[in-house]
């Protein structure tokens, strides 16, 4: 518990077809944005999640459609991974029909069924403690699960909700992407201790997964997430993972090493080095998917809205 | 609900126990969480009595966390439940203004669609009890005009039940301030307020909460003073004063709902009288007067006789020794003789 293991470097297993899928739709999808954003066609910011789509698509099948799940500001994987929806999210990132949110909420605050997502850190720790109770009193075994970075630790309103999850046992999973750096800052330079003891002091289990295997991870993980289902009390589940692009747009301040080692760990060139035959076709099939979808929203009107 | 209350009239603390009650016990996703609020204590102004005895599940005592449990608050709102959160003073709802102000007013819009949000915060605010710079303050003014988020103000006059089923009606996140120094007074009822004045509610309920309207009978308005719950006595002492004394009819309006407005239902009031004023506790800059006195302007302009003029504390921290206080807190002198000198310019 605590320790900083290291992302494992072991060999990739093979994955389900709809799993590839599933990564290559988000990874194609954020790499769209990105080329949208430079051609101008998108507005405002967005927050990519490359490198780090295998989180939230190892842990899909582990949850329930009435579960609650917030999501961040880096939140597009965690959406396409629970929906397959690109279309709703683009545009609602571009304004346009379709938008899941009409446009208002953009990149940050998407909302569908039990999906919310929003732009301010830490915000959603006491929001999904109240949703866990709401879920206990109505009998259901739904849990609420939240993703947030190493960053949102700084946050006292993690703490206050780690507190309350602790003390009236409710089904909250954290879900910790841990890149190692928050906007500009690494986390040595603004976390003293480790999030497994800060788990630790409320008497929350947390588990450390370093691995990038989607089959490995839902195994290292099923057990911690039944548990916060069926006895209803909370855990922390911490990723060690990287970020592979800039924090938004443009704005990586890490020494060039450093993103080299962080690129050559990601699952997406290891996967394509040991399956090829099974990548190349899922991958150009996701890539194409995606300029269908971006050609097909950016031809849309605009979205309406009335407040 | 202790009994006995009826006989000897009830307090504003026990009508709105009563409204606590109500609403518990019609409603079983209804939830009241905040610090020491569970039986025997019943929170730090006894408002939260017999309520976790009775609905034990459904009330809580929290740690001591205003950001953390408003925000439950806000999820079990978001979950289609009906969520009360008490502020153990009203000086702490600044610890969750990111949940209330970024989190559950925008929740109802920002997503595109309508997403109704239950939610009260009740804020035990304002001073001349000698609790000192952070336990006297009256922060509405800090939470005006945030899209889809209600200000109510307790009353001496308007019923709590009704009050809270209107505010969990509307399906917007609400905060309830509630001036401590009304909790140990009697409820009242329109009709007779003492042998000169009288009380009557006004405006239709399409409008929001009725606004109360006081007024010495038989008398039309010299001037009229508009004033939040919290400071209706004073003011109610000031016209009496000034009746008496200098033959100067005063009549007020106490709104339940400070924000939005109910520019519409005072309007008339307004314009009858042509000279206005606004009071309330809160300490000076940026307030909620500030805020009425240009709705007014916009609406009745041609019928005012001179600016809307602002009753309202100094500005300066509240100190917590008596003799202090009272040079900084809005009082009915204050008020008396801001109204004379109005009248002598
Ligand atoms: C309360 C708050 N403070 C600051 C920000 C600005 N901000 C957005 S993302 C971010 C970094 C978050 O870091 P981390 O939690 O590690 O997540 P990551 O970006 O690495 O996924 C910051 C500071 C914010 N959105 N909310």
């Amino acid at each position: 518990m605590g320790t900083r293991r290291l992302p494992d470097t072991a060999p990739l297993s093979r994955l389900r077809d709809e799993d590839l899928s599933r990564l290559l739709l988000i990874r194609h999808f954020e790499l769209t944005v990105q080329n949208l954003f430079a051609g101008g066609h998108l507005s405002g910011t967005t927050h990519t999640c490359l490198g780090q789509e295998y989180v939230p698509v190892a842990l899909e099948p582990l949850l329930k459609d009435d579960d609650y799940v917030f999501s961040n500001h880096r939140g597009h994987g965690h959406y396409l991974a629970r929906f397959d929806d690109p279309e709703g999210l683009l545009a609602e990132m571009t304004g346009r029909h379709g938008a899941l949110c009409a446009g208002v909420g953009g990149s940050q605050h998407v909302r569908r069924a039990r999906f919310h997502s929003t732009g301010v850190q830490g915000q959603s720790l006491p929001v999904a403690a109240g949703t866990a109770l709401h879920l206990r009193r109505t009998g259901s075994d739904g849990l609420a699960c939240v993703y947030i970075g190493d960053g949102t630790w700084g946050e006292g309103a993690v703490y206050e909700a780690l507190n309350l999850a602790a003390l009236w046992r409710l089904p909250v999973l954290v879900v910790v992407e841990n890149n190692g750096i928050a906007q500009s800052t690494p986390t040595s330079r603004q976390m003293a201790g480790t999030i497994g003891g800060r788990a630790a002091a409320f008497g929350i289990p947390h588990l450390c997964v370093g691995s990038r295997d989607v089959n490995v991870i839902r195994e290292q993980t099923a057990a911690a997430v039944a548990t916060v289902r069926d006895a209803g009390t909370p855990a922390v589940l911490e990723f060690r993972t990287d970020r592979l692009g800039p924090h938004s747009k443009g704005d990586d301040t890490r020494p060039a090493p450093e993103r080299a080692a962080a690129a050559a760990r990601d699952w997406y060139l290891r996967y394509r080095d040991r399956y090829p035959e099974q990548f190349a076709p899922a991958d150009e099939a996701q890539r194409h998917r995606m300029s269908v979808v971006a050609a097909d929203v950016l031809a849309r009107p605009l979205s309406r809205w009335e407040p | 609900m202790r009994g006995g209350g009826r006989g000897r009239g009830e307090t504003v603390a026990e009508n709105l126990n009563r409204g606590l009650h109500a609403v518990l016990g019609a409603d079983e996703g209804a939830y009241l969480l905040g610090e020491d609020v569970e039986d025997p204590y019943g929170g730090a102004f006894r408002i939260t009595r017999g309520l976790s005895t009775r609905f034990p599940d459904r009330v809580r005592s929290t740690p001591i966390s205003e950001g953390g449990v408003v925000g439950a608050g806000a999820g079990l709102a978001l979950a289609g439940d009906t969520a009360i959160v008490e502020m153990m003073f009203g000086d702490f709802v600044g610890l969750a203004f990111d949940q209330i102000v970024n989190f559950a007013s925008k929740t109802v819009t920002m997503y595109g669609t309508r997403v109704p949000m239950r939610l009260v915060v009740r804020c035990p605010v304002g001073g001349n009890r000698g609790y000192g710079p952070t336990h006297s303050q009256s922060p509405q003014k800090h939470f005006i005009g945030v899209p889809n988020l209600a200000l109510y103000e307790l009353t001496g006059w308007h019923d709590s039940t009704d009050l809270l089923r209107e505010m969990l009606a509307v399906g917007v996140p609400a905060l309830l301030f509630e001036d401590k120094i009304l909790y140990g007074r009697p409820h009242r009822r329109p009709g007779p307020v003492d042998d000169l004045f009288r009380a009557e509610p006004i405006g239709t309920t399409a409008d929001g909460p009725p606004v109360m309207h006081v007024h010495p009978v038989g008398l039309p308005p010299d001037f009229l003073v508009i004033a939040t719950g919290g400071l209706a006595d004073r003011v109610h002492a000031a016209l009496r004063t000034l009746l008496v004394e200098h033959d100067l009819a005063g009549h007020m309006l106490i709104p339940a709902r400070l924000h939005p407005f109910q520019t519409e239902v005072v309007a008339p009031w307004v314009r009858q009288a042509g000279t206005v004023f606004v009071a309330e506790e809160s300490t000076a800059g940026g307030t909620w007067g500030a805020e009425v006195a240009h709705r007014i302007a916009q609406n009745c302009w041609p019928a005012l006789s001179g600016p809307v003029r602002l009753l309202h504390s100094r500005d300066a921290v509240i100190p917590a020794a008596p003799h202090l206080e009272r040079t900084v807190i809005v009082q009915e002198e204050t008020i008396g003789r801001a109204i004379r000198e109005a009248f002598l310019d």
